[in-house]
């Protein structure tokens, strides 16, 4: 029996891990939720400790050298990161227009849409260790409001989910698992599928139709069907395309680098209702552009000039009364240079080019519309200089304005009626409206009347 | 690059102190899964796998091996998602047949370190694929090239690895 000692136990020792290995798959087949183990828990206690120290004196290393003393380049790259604000700035104005059509219409239809109530921020600390088990650690875990079954992003798209949670740390399964799956949606074709990773660490659509219109480079998102992710946030892009004798196999590659995460965002509160619609009238690029425009000082209230502003603001053809231009954040800080040219252009559809005076006509059948926004406008405190003056440089044109009034009330004063001369940068915005400004009249109309 | 066959009379048998065998083990590990957050082709090792083959050949009992390779690939499995003990079954076979070699061959040698590692390398991979293919239904895919390259690459870290950790050998 001793010449067969050392058999025995290794036989013994491998008998028992797979009696333990299948109970934990019948276990797991039976309750998906599944328990943590102790072993798992000892584990993952001993080994993040110091997974923790060695991230955070790494990042606090790092942060000092870049924070304090690599700091070539730093003066260029703010001013074209500043550009790029200014032009996102504008750019955001007229996707909120756009926006808040959307929720009017999904309002209307009873939409309900998840919104990301409460990220909290974690940092990844390790990995499985194991190129068959893609998944990371975070250095969050219960004690941070982060449970199982949350969702992991980052700022370039989806990240994974949280599948075990302890105390000061979580265990996050990515995408490109093969274990994982994430329904998605192709944002050119709306076509939905579920997101696979394989064992290789790719990411596959899975069961498309031969006949289905999917091309490399489509951009892939989430669909929100796996109750995980929110809907819409981006997943990646189709690298490839081949076709099956039944379905197509299509690569997807992530938008999120999955080798190289550092820091990650869990979703840690999800909120489902419906899309509310903003009470406050929206921010025009017109109003931006009036904004960046040098003013001059305020007019006494008894001058014309104050209640034709502020009658022109309620005379928009939005339809929204704005007797003053509100002092969005959005504004603020953005020089008179190249993005005017957007601002116009966003400003088309609602304003039309004007000439070089302030057209009085619209003055008063604005007036005569909404008196409760010319009343507003006529107190100092809700005019803001010569803003609104400006405004109606820029769009107060002598024919589009009364066909615009023409909607609205009866128009009755000619168009050019007391002339007002206008300063030189008044002059050369109107200028840049007028080259830019391709609006048609009928755009006025029904950009007048909302919904 | 000789393999030597060694008498009984010639066999040494090593010993750990308690904080080398606790620690080195739990290093490896943290390695595993701290140095591929930084350096991605990292993943291609197993360190855990080299502390297993040397701790088994050093100590020269096949016991001892087993036990040693069933604990770390247990807490290499807690680190997975997957059920534990796949590479703990592996990793037992591992140090079972490592400690059984010690005991016939000279595993002092570069030559012998580079081979046996390679082979044991390719022993833990086939195991590993076929209890998680056949036992838990993992879609594992096998490629004969990754595996053959990782295991040499295994070899030649096993070989430094080994050569600093024979500094914490005690002669039994």
């Amino acid at each position: 029996m001793g010449r067969y000692r050392n058999v025995s136990i290794l036989a013994a020792a491998i008998f028992l891990q797979i009696v333990g290995l299948a109970y934990q798959v019948k276990r797991h087949t039976a309750d998906n939720a599944g328990s943590t183990r102790l072993i798992r828990a000892w584990t993952v206690s001993a080994v993040t400790p110091l997974e923790k120290i060695v991230v955070r004196a790494q990042t606090g290393t790092t942060d000092i050298w870049h924070n304090y003393f690599y700091l070539r380049g730093v003066r260029q790259q703010n001013r074209v990161l500043q550009q790029q604000i200014q032009d996102l700035q504008l750019e955001q104005v007229r996707l909120r227009q756009d926006a808040e059509q959307a929720r009017r219409l999904q309002t209307l239809l009873g939409f309900k849409e998840q919104f990301i109530d409460k990220p909290t921020a974690a940092q990844v600390i390790g990995l499985s260790g194991s190129e068959q088990s893609r998944l990371v650690y975070l250095d969050k875990g219960s004690s941070d409001g982060i449970g199982q079954d949350m969702a992991v992003i980052s700022s370039e798209g989806i990240v994974g989910k949280a599948i075990q949670v302890f105390r000061h740390t979580s265990q996050v399964l990515l995408i490109n698992d093969q274990t994982s799956g994430v329904g998605t949606i192709l944002e050119r074709t709306r076509l939905q599928g579920v997101l696979k990773g394989t064992p290789s660490g790719e990411l596959v659509l899975d069961k498309i139709m031969t006949q289905e219109d999917v091309k490399p480079g489509d951009r892939v998102l989430t669909s929100g069907g796996d109750q995980i992710f929110p809907k819409g946030l981006p997943v990646g892009t189709v690298e490839s395309v081949t076709r099956g004798s039944e379905f197509l196999q299509v690569k997807v590659r992530p938008s999120v680098a999955l080798n190289h995460l550092e820091e990650v965002l869990v979703i840690t509160k999800k909120a489902e209702r419906e899309p509310a619609i903003a009470s406050s009238a929206p921010v025009r690029a017109a109003d931006i552009l009036a904004q960046r425009l040098p003013s001059v000082p305020d007019q006494p209230p008894a001058s014309k000039t104050v209640p034709a502003s502020g009658a022109q603001n309620s005379a928009t053809p939005g339809g929204t009364a704005k007797p003053t231009v509100p002092s969005s954040p959005v504004a603020s800080n953005i020089p008179a240079a190249a993005p005017v040219v957007r601002a116009t252009n966003s400003a088309a559809s609602t304003e039309k080019p004007t000439g070089s005076t302030v057209n009085q006509s619209t003055v008063h059948a604005a007036s005569a519309t909404d008196q409760s926004a010319a009343t507003a406008t006529r107190s100092p405190s809700n005019s803001p200089g010569l803003q609104p003056k400006l405004l109606n440089s820029v769009s107060g044109s002598g024919v589009p304005q009364v066909q615009k009034a023409s909607v609205g009330v009866t128009a009755t004063k000619p168009a050019a009626q007391n002339p007002k001369p206008v300063t030189p940068a008044v002059a050369s915005a109107t200028k840049a409206a007028t080259n830019t400004s391709a609006a048609p009249a009928q755009n006025d109309k029904s950009e007048g009347h909302p919904q | 690059m000789a393999l030597t066959y060694t008498s009984r009379e010639q066999i040494e048998v090593y010993r750990f102190s308690v904080p080398v065998a606790i620690i080195v083990p739990l290093l490896a590990i943290f390695f595993q899964a701290f140095v591929p957050l930084r350096l991605p082709f990292f993943s291609v090792f197993d360190l855990p796998l080299l502390v297993v083959i040397f701790f088994a050949m050093a100590r020269r009992s096949p016991v001892a091996g087993l036990l040693t390779g069933a604990c770390i690939g247990l807490l290499q499995d807690s680190l997975t998602h997957h059920p534990l003990g796949l590479y703990g079954i592996a990793k037992t076979v591992v140090g079972y047949g490592a400690s059984s070699m010690g005991v016939k061959l000279d595993v002092e040698s570069v030559g012998t370190r580079l081979l046996v590692t390679t082979g044991f390398y390719v022993v833990h991979q086939v195991i590993y694929f076929t209890i998680a293919r056949a036992l838990v239904g993992l879609d594992l895919q096998w490629s004969w090239p990754h595996e053959l390259i990782s295991a040499v690459a295994n070899a030649f870290l096993g070989i430094l690895l080994f050569w600093g950790m024979d500094r914490l050998k005690q002669r039994a």
